[in-house]
């Protein structure tokens, strides 16, 4: 592998450093994100207990009427509280820190905060009142307090405004640099900002004409296949939305915190502008077993869905050549071995190594998934909830806890503290989840299902025993883990304001490559949001069409509540 | 801003931008991950239109308010077509399948007719590749053919409320001889339905 020393890149522009105001309202952000995953995670484990009989959830019945209602909390938190507050924290530092310069419009950022915020607050109190005991799908008809999904629209709406404020700041920055390629870590956060606003179409359909007014009593009933329908068109998105700040850290950090470069600065801007065209048109791969929908159609997204591994593929290539890089600057040698020659006593480095490494086994439980007829064995099964622990709550939130490991002490003006204990943190993360999650997917394969209290369920075979005793180990694991992350983040927003010097500095990887040698059809929104455009209506049209001529409003659900 | 610096370095020569300065190997690892995808694209398109695999598609439409009372799911059960088929229609709903107990002969080979009149449920036998999502107003179908003796437990895959973890129902399959003897006393599995209907009517 030749590697060529080049000029240094864009990266440090004008030296333009977060404004205290900036600070501030990314600071927010993340407080509430912690807050989320802290409460979330908290209540995961006790699902976990329950399936070996121990259920804590009956001394806990003041807060928490049921092992359901535990359960919707911790996704509802963790899925979508934790991910998309500390996405729009983190995308607003990566696009000013990126470009170098203030955000355009800072009133559109703080408005776009405050409706997430007055969202999750209109959310929060059904959910925490047992009246949207509908878990983080909510599937019609199962009704919910009206509050519910007013609240989770605010907090979409809320992350739209604040995605036209990065673009916006994007814009501003382009029109003073004409002819500049734009700064790879502010790009790809808008990249990622613009796949969400298309993609988030799906569910503000599904709230807007459907389940509001029906939670309302504007209307009776629901078409609960057609809700399906809008749920998925933003519920696989979704999970690149989650994935892609992963990625922007993967690749235009971690490189630099390990002591290398970016290996390819045209092939990771190419696969994040993959990733604005194939995340949408692949929802109805978690409706292969759907009735209702044709199954030419599924297969059009199995093949869609086998696009969107590309640039994941891509992505393993290039941070495993960075990483590689940078490990041999080090001194690291051998095939494997220069592995250990990796900065693993740092925290934030550490978090992210291990989630890269189970991602890997994420993605082959996600190429299962996606091969329908391999999915008939694993759909709604234990295999499911196995699989997105590796990618969603490893993968993905594994990393976000490195990021807070440099970033929160730098907007804080601190050090982190306890670095030793964020090791451990990092290490029973993934020790509890290889343990949770190969017990999970298990069970799945012996046909144990989803979102079920087994330890009460009445069908378990002695078989499964073994595993659902796994699922506890691997959850008291996992608590560990969760409470020492509280503990440090805790102790470092606390800890004595040190000299800036002190701080930990914002980690920007420099491309191997000069940025400006990029071509420029890599640079442009334009052409790829036709593309992305057109896919949609393709992929989706006909049948959406279809389905939508074909509405019936015939089902009200049960008139009792069921939970 | 670092303007001068990055113009300067748009000189470079043409034939990096048309490369985007592609490593060999990150190219072979390209061109194997494009085929690895292809292949596995063509390996489900074999399965999916050739290989006689089926999954649950458009079947047919039902109304949820009136399916339990009217139609072929107002007596949910097996049914013999004759010459080894059989259709059976169960009826998911809030907290139990109708009928609770499904018997088939060995070979039998049975179209499966789900619906719900409540919400969403699961329908998975276990140890079989029947795995449906129930949906209201909507008919989920799959074919099987029993070919092993013994019980298979069909679960409910989907959350729906409180006593979700209790929905189950048993596939029982006989050989044809014990079969044939509980048809002629088929008291049992009807009473049990009838149980579960009842059940389902005091929780209403």
């Amino acid at each position: 592998m030749t590697i060529t020393e080049r000029a240094p890149s864009t990266v440090g522009g004008s030296g333009y450093d977060l404004s205290r105001f900036e600070r501030r309202l990314i600071g927010v952000h993340l407080f509430v994100a912690i807050i989320a995953l802290g409460i979330g995670s908290l209540i995961g484990p006790l699902q976990t207990f329950e399936y070996s009989n121990v259920n804590l959830y009956q001394y806990l019945e003041p807060v928490l009427q049921s092992y359901y209602q535990g359960l919707s909390l911790h996704g509802v938190l963790n899925a979508l509280v934790w991910t998309t507050f500390f996405i729009v924290g983190f995308t607003t530092f990566t696009t000013i820190r990126g470009l170098r310069r203030p955000l355009r419009h800072p009133r559109i950022n703080v408005a776009g905060f405050a409706v997430m915020l007055i969202g999750l607050l209109m959310a929060a109190v059904p959910l925490l009142l047992d009246q949207a005991t509908v878990l983080y799908t909510f599937y019609a008809p199962l009704k919910a307090s009206w509050a519910f999904y007013v609240g989770l629209t605010l907090v979409v709406v809320g992350s739209w405004i604040s995605g036209l404020g990065f673009f916006l700041t994007l814009h501003a920055w382009r029109k003073d640099n004409p002819g500049v390629r734009s700064p790879f870590i502010a790009l790809a956060g808008v990249i990622n900002a613009a796949m969400w606003q298309i993609a988030t179409i799906g569910i503000a359909v599904q709230m807007l004409t459907m389940l509001i007014p029906w939670s309302l009593g504007l209307i009776d009933a629901t078409d609960p296949q057609l809700a399906r329908t809008y749920f998925w068109f933003t519920g696989h998105p979704l999970v690149y939305f989650w994935l892609l700040p992963a990625y922007v850290s993967w690749y235009g950090m971690l490189p630099k915190q390990a002591g290398g470069k970016l290996f390819s600065d045209s092939l990771a801007r190419l696969s994040f502008w993959m990733f604005l065209i194939v995340s949408v048109p692949v929802g109805f791969h978690h409706q292969f077993v759907d009735p209702g929908i044709p199954q030419v159609w599924k297969w059009l997204h199995a093949v869609l869905t086998y696009g969107v591994f590309f640039p994941s593929l891509l992505t393993a290539f290039t941070v495993i050549a960075s990483l590689e890089y940078a490990a041999r600057q080090r001194g690291g040698t051998g095939l494997i071995g220069w592995v250990r020659a990796l900065p693993w006593g740092d925290p934030s480095v550490t978090t992210q190594l291990l989630a890269g490494i189970l991602f890997m086994f994420g993605g082959i439980s996600g190429l299962t998934n996606a091969s329908y007829n391999l999915n008939l064995v694993v759909h709604n099964t234990a295999w499911v909830p196995g699989h997105f622990h590796l990618t969603v709550a490893t993968a993905v939130t594994l990393s976000f806890i490195g990021i807070t490991y440099w970033m929160v002490p730098h907007l804080c003006g601190t050090q982190l503290w306890g670095r030793r204990v964020a090791l451990v943190q990092a290490w029973t993360w993934f020790v509890g989840m290889v343990i949770f999650s190969n017990a999970m997917h298990m069970l799945g394969l012996l046909g144990a299902p989803r979102r079920t209290p087994l330890g009460e369920a009445l069908y378990v075979p002695d078989e499964w025993n073994g595993h659902l005793l796994r699922v506890s180990i691997g959850g008291a694991i996992l608590l560990v883990s969760v409470i020492l992350y509280l503990v440090v983040m805790y102790k470092t927003f606390r800890a004595p304001k040190v000299e800036a010097a002190l701080v930990p500095e914002v980690p920007i990887a420099e491309s191997l490559r000069h940025p400006q040698l990029t071509p420029v059809w890599l640079d442009r929104f334009k052409p790829w949001l036709i593309a992305a455009g057109l896919l949609v209506v393709l992929s989706y049209g006909p049948q959406l069409v279809d389905q939508i001529m074909d509405m019936s409003l015939n089902s009200p659900g049960p008139d009792f509540k069921v939970w | 801003m670092s303007a001068p610096d990055t113009l300067e370095r748009e000189q470079e020569p043409a034939d990096e931008h048309l490369t985007m300065g592609i490593d060999p190997w990150e190219k072979n690892w390209m061109l194997v991950s494009i085929v690895l995808l292809v292949v596995f694209a063509a390996a489900i398109t074999v399965a999916g239109f050739a290989a006689g695999f089926q999954l649950p598609g458009e079947e047919s439409e039902v109304d949820p308010r009136t399916v339990a009372t009217e139609g072929p799911w107002a007596e949910p059960g097996l049914r013999e077509l004759g010459e080894g088929r059989y259709e059976a229609y169960i009826l998911a709903q809030a907290w139990s399948f109708a009928p609770r107990e499904l018997v088939v002969p060995i070979g039998a080979e049975v179209d499966i007719y789900v619906t719900s009149p409540d919400l969403q449920h699961g329908f998975k036998i276990t140890d079989t590749n029947v795995n449906m999502q129930i949906v209201p107003g909507q008919v989920s179908k799959l074919s099987f053919t029993f070919d092993e003796i013994g019980e298979f437990p069909y679960i409910c895959t989907e959350y729906c409320g409180s006593a979700h973890a209790a929905m189950f129902g048993t596939v029982k399959v006989v050989s044809q001889a014990d079969f044939d003897a509980a048809e002629s006393g088929a008291t049992d599995t009807s009473e049990a339905t009838d149980t579960s209907e009842a059940t389902a009517e005091a929780q209403g």
